[in-house]
């Protein structure tokens, strides 16, 4: 069945969660809410108060009684690595610690009281040793803690004039580009920083271990069982087979329940193994937030070239990233930050350099956007420096220099479709009233201001380059009797509406009602890998085998229908009796025409871009500095709303998510320490705090993306919102702030060095 | 301490120290573990549950204050186990998400539907305002519950 013959009577509506009713009821199982299984014990961790140092010993204070404790030691783990890009990281650390909160060693107890008095009964030997805590002491090289020079991860895309054949292609793009640069009309420079971000999912990390004849189970809150299965056969040595994990119903993810629940199901595993019972560990607020990844601080430097017709044509940029004390994800996420640095415009010629460095805190790691969001923010803040040295409007600016289909990126990917962006631009200035608005001068009522800007972002969905490919990632469908399907995938739904939109997928593709499609728990005995839940892939990627599978399945039993009659129903079931199984299991496959050198990083980056327009209006009191975003527009590109209520859900949580990262969310260190890890003071938005939004989808379709042609827009709304609301803020009162966050004391400073504010 | 309780509507007779959070009182000997906890502090509203009609964080009640009261939880807006307006609007309309916030959004929307039938959007920003979520951007839950206001006046539309 081609898809022009499908009919959607569920893809493009909105239907409710299927999972609705038991969220909204009580009844949905998170981690924590799973009973106690007999003999449980609960776990802890026991962590390094210091930024780095060696080890010298571990006591137990003798005075304490151990006598039902059960403790876990670096010596007691069968392989000490957390499995992910590079062995670097131990599960428990063994001579030396490398960031503060770094796990030493593990307690058990039945008693939740005497737990907490036994984690204060350990004392930890520490000789602390000087340590790299921000980036620009890593670059400095002082102190090197990692590698030659603290470079843990490094990319160089060339494009154009800087794409040179040399023997040293750094040295030589560098002095290409700077050519192309001196040939231009109006050169601008500047420099964008960002900073660290906490998950803050509402659900904390938790997790629970147990082991029996089948071997190691764990349940948790995890977006990937597989990176989990992972982890778990490589520190404790056993084979995939004898390795259980199940997903419970997960509040929450945005990339903080990617790689690090792998460290937490290890904790609880070797727990569970050395004291023979069950072990649950669930983090409170305050060490989740100590403990667990953060989005990556980045600083860019971007120089540009262009026309005095406001045609751009070189881009040179480098990012650095703040990797954190370990490896973990980061050379894929600032891989995305590169391959997103060039934003939404066509440049002639680029050079794009990343450097991601090693320091002595807290590893940094997965967060919806992937590395995107802190390019993106350097080019859109650069992009409106270039807008103010030519005195031209950034919106015009911007539009005028869209990617269009046909086109290339930095990578030299060709836009073949799928490039909704002028609509987006079109849809998001017009809602908001932006011409008007820009074209007026800032309206100042009493000390408020009020002003406006605009961002315009792009975020490839999938895996990148040849990633997909190599991740083959397979979903199954089943036929069930009195002809149900059943969705078997490790796809897993923490939020987002996983199960409600695959099951609207499956439906449609195999003609069936949407009561008539479940969706099989997650664990790693029972679905197939399908890749993890990352990457903008779950729709665009992991939906399309979806579709597949059940029109397969569907095909088989409309044949049977055909055979023999009966309904749809009767004929499945006489399958059934006859085959005892019909299944249908799909293998992802990236497009033919999708090419990517990693050697060379060129290519076709990402089968397909969703692009967003993102409008933010700001009342900013000039006695305080305090901002609010008054108003918030996006249109974006999503290909096609499987779900439009779901689909706008996504948008407006992600903005708002990065209005927090805009101007209110500081994670506040000293010695490589957190100074606010609670709610109290790592400070998130509030519903009076979050602006109304209104959100507009334009459907360009992806012609491979599953229900007509939808994209991943998991990640997009991650990116734009805080450039947005740096534009709007400069609109209102002139100043130009180029690092994150925003905070009305970085305005004071800001106003104090244009000489408008005594201090 | 002996405590004497209704919970969802159902007399309940404990002995339990007094200084125990309500919190852990509902989701251990209760086994009612739709109420979550998000902080333990009282910032983040995932545990509000109604105290004699009030929404309270149920993370900073010791259980020797509920004596003699009635504390209705998530499970407690459902009618025989279904959820009510409230319930579908948020399942149906965008406002549940992960759902972890969800049963003290819900909790504290009931509050203000009993106190205002008629609230505007600015009333139930106002009501929710010390519930975190971090899903949605607020703005289906705000839609939602308006829906569920109007279902509940009869009325059949959002308004006014």
């Amino acid at each position: 069945m081609s898809s022009s013959e499908v009919r959607r009577e569920h893809v493009g509506r909105s239907v409710g969660r299927v999972d609705g009713a038991a969220k909204v009821t009580g009844r949905a199982l998170y981690v924590d809410d799973l009973p106690a299984r007999p003999g449980e014990l609960h776990g802890a961790a026991v962590r390094s108060p210091v930024a780095r140092g060696l080890l010298r010993s571990i006591e137990l204070d003798p005075a304490f009684d151990w006598s039902d404790v059960t403790v876990v030691r670096a010596e007691d783990v069968p392989d000490n690595v957390v499995a992910l890009l590079v062995d670097d990281q131990p599960v428990l650390a063994r001579t030396r610690v490398n960031h503060a909160y770094e796990p030493v060693v593990l307690l058990a107890c039945a008693d939740r009281g005497k737990l907490e008095r036994a984690v204060a009964a350990v004392r930890l030997e520490l000789e602390p040793e000087p340590a790299v805590l921000e980036l620009e002491a890593a670059l400095a090289a002082e102190t090197v803690i990692s590698g030659p020079d603290n470079v843990q991860s490094r990319y160089l895309i060339t494009k154009g004039a800087a794409d040179v054949e040399a023997e040293d292609r750094v040295a030589a793009s560098r002095a290409a580009i700077e050519r192309a640069l001196a040939g231009c009309e109006v050169v601008v420079s500047g420099r964008y920083s960002c900073h660290h971000q906490e998950h803050l999912y509402l659900e904390p990390n938790g997790m629970v271990a147990w082991w029996d004849a089948d071997g190691l189970h764990a349940t948790g809150s995890i977006q990937c069982p597989y990176y989990v299965q992972k982890g778990l056969c490589r520190g404790l040595r056993l084979p995939a087979e004898r390795v259980h994990v199940t997903q419970a119903v997960t509040g929450g993810g945005f990339g903080g329940k990617e790689e690090y629940p792998t460290m937490l199901a290890l904790h609880a595993a070797l727990l569970a193994q050395k004291s023979g019972r069950p072990v649950r560990m669930v983090y409170g607020r305050r060490e989740d937030i100590e403990a667990t990844t953060k989005r990556h601080p980045a600083v860019c430097e971007v120089t540009t070239g262009c026309d005095r017709d406001g045609t751009l044509r070189v881009l040179s940029l480098r990012a650095l990233y703040d990797a954190g004390a370990y490896v973990t994800l980061t050379p894929v996420v600032l891989s995305r930050g590169v391959l997103h640095a060039g934003g939404v415009y066509a440049w002639r010629d680029a050079r794009i350099e990343g450097l991601s460095l090693a320091t002595n805190t807290p590893p940094s790691g997965a967060f919806r956007g992937f590395g995107a969001p802190q390019t993106l923010w350097a080019i859109e803040r650069h992009v409106d420096r270039v807008a103010r040295e030519l005195g031209r409007d950034p919106a015009e600016l911007k539009r005028q220099n869209l990617l269009r289909v046909g086109d290339s990126t930095p990578t030299g990917q060709v836009l073949r479709g799928s490039v909704g962006l002028a609509e987006c631009v079109t849809a998001a200035l017009e809602a908001s009233g932006y011409r008007d608005k820009r074209a007026a001068p800032p309206r100042v009522v009493g000390r408020k201001a009020r002003g406006i800007g605009c961002s315009v972002v792009l975020h490839g969905a999938g895996f990148t380059g040849s990633g997909e490919r190599r991740l083959q990632g397979k979903v199954a469908v089943d036929l069930r009797p009195g002809g149900r399907l059943c969705i078997r995938t490790a796809s897993t739904d923490i939020g987002q509406g996983t199960e409600t939109v695959f099951a609207q997928i499956v439906a449609d593709a195999a003609g069936v009602g949407l009561a008539d499609v479940d969706f099989a728990t997650p664990c790693t005995t029972h679905v197939p890998d399908s890749g993890p839940t990352v990457a903008s892939r779950t729709v665009m990627v992991v939906g399309s085998i979806v579709e597949r599978a059940a029109q397969k399945v569907a095909a088989r039993v409309r044949a049977e229908q055909a055979a023999a009659g009966g309904s749809f129903a009767a004929a499945g079931d006489r399958l059934l009796a006859r085959e005892g199984a019909v299944s249908a299991l799909e293998q992802y496959e990236p497009p033919g025409w999708v090419a990517w050198d990693d050697a060379r990083y060129k290519g076709d980056a990402y089968p397909a871009f969703a692009f967003a327009c993102d409008v933010a209006e700001v009342e900013v009191d000039l006695d305080t500095f305090e901002v609010r975003v008054v108003g918030f527009w996006c249109a974006a590109d999503v290909g096609r709303a499987v779900n439009p209520v779901m689909c706008k859900g996504q948008l407006e949580g992600g903005a708002l998510q990065a209005i927090g990262w805009a101007l209110t969310e500081e994670v506040v260190w000293r010695d490589g320490r957190i100074l606010n890890p609670r709610l109290t003071n790592y400070i998130v938005p509030t519903a009076l705090d979050a602006p109304p939004f209104e959100t507009f989808l334009v459907e360009a379709p992806f012609e491979h993306g599953p229900g007509g042609g939808a994209k991943g827009i998991g990640e997009l709304p991650m990116d734009g919102g805080a450039p947005a609301v740096a534009a709007a803020i400069e609109h209102a009162t002139g100043l130009v702030l180029d690092g994150l966050p925003l905070t009305p004391e970085r305005l004071l400073a800001a106003s104090l060095a244009r000489g408008e504010v005594k201090p | 301490m002996k405590i004497e309780l209704t919970v969802n509507g159902v007399a309940r007779t404990l002995e339990l120290p007094p200084l125990l959070r309500l919190l852990d009182v509902l989701r251990g000997p209760l086994g009612l573990t739709g109420t979550k906890e998000g902080c333990g502090e009282g910032e983040c509203g995932t545990c509000a549950v109604l105290l004699d009609g009030e929404p309270v964080n149920a993370c900073l009640v010791p259980i020797g204050q509920c004596d003699g009261r009635a504390v209705v939880t998530v499970e407690g807006l459902a009618v025989d186990g279904a959820p009510g307006a409230l319930g579908r609007a948020m399942a149906e309309h965008g406002g549940a998400q992960c759902g972890i916030c969800t049963p003290g959004m819900m909790i504290s929307a009931e509050a203000l539907l009993v106190a205002r039938p008629a609230p505007s959007a600015g009333e139930v920003r106002h009501a929710l305002g010390g519930t975190l979520c971090r899903c949605t951007g607020y703005e289906r839950i705000v839609d939602s519950v308006l829906r569920a206001a109007a279902e509940r006046r009869g009325a059949g539309e959002v308004g006014p």
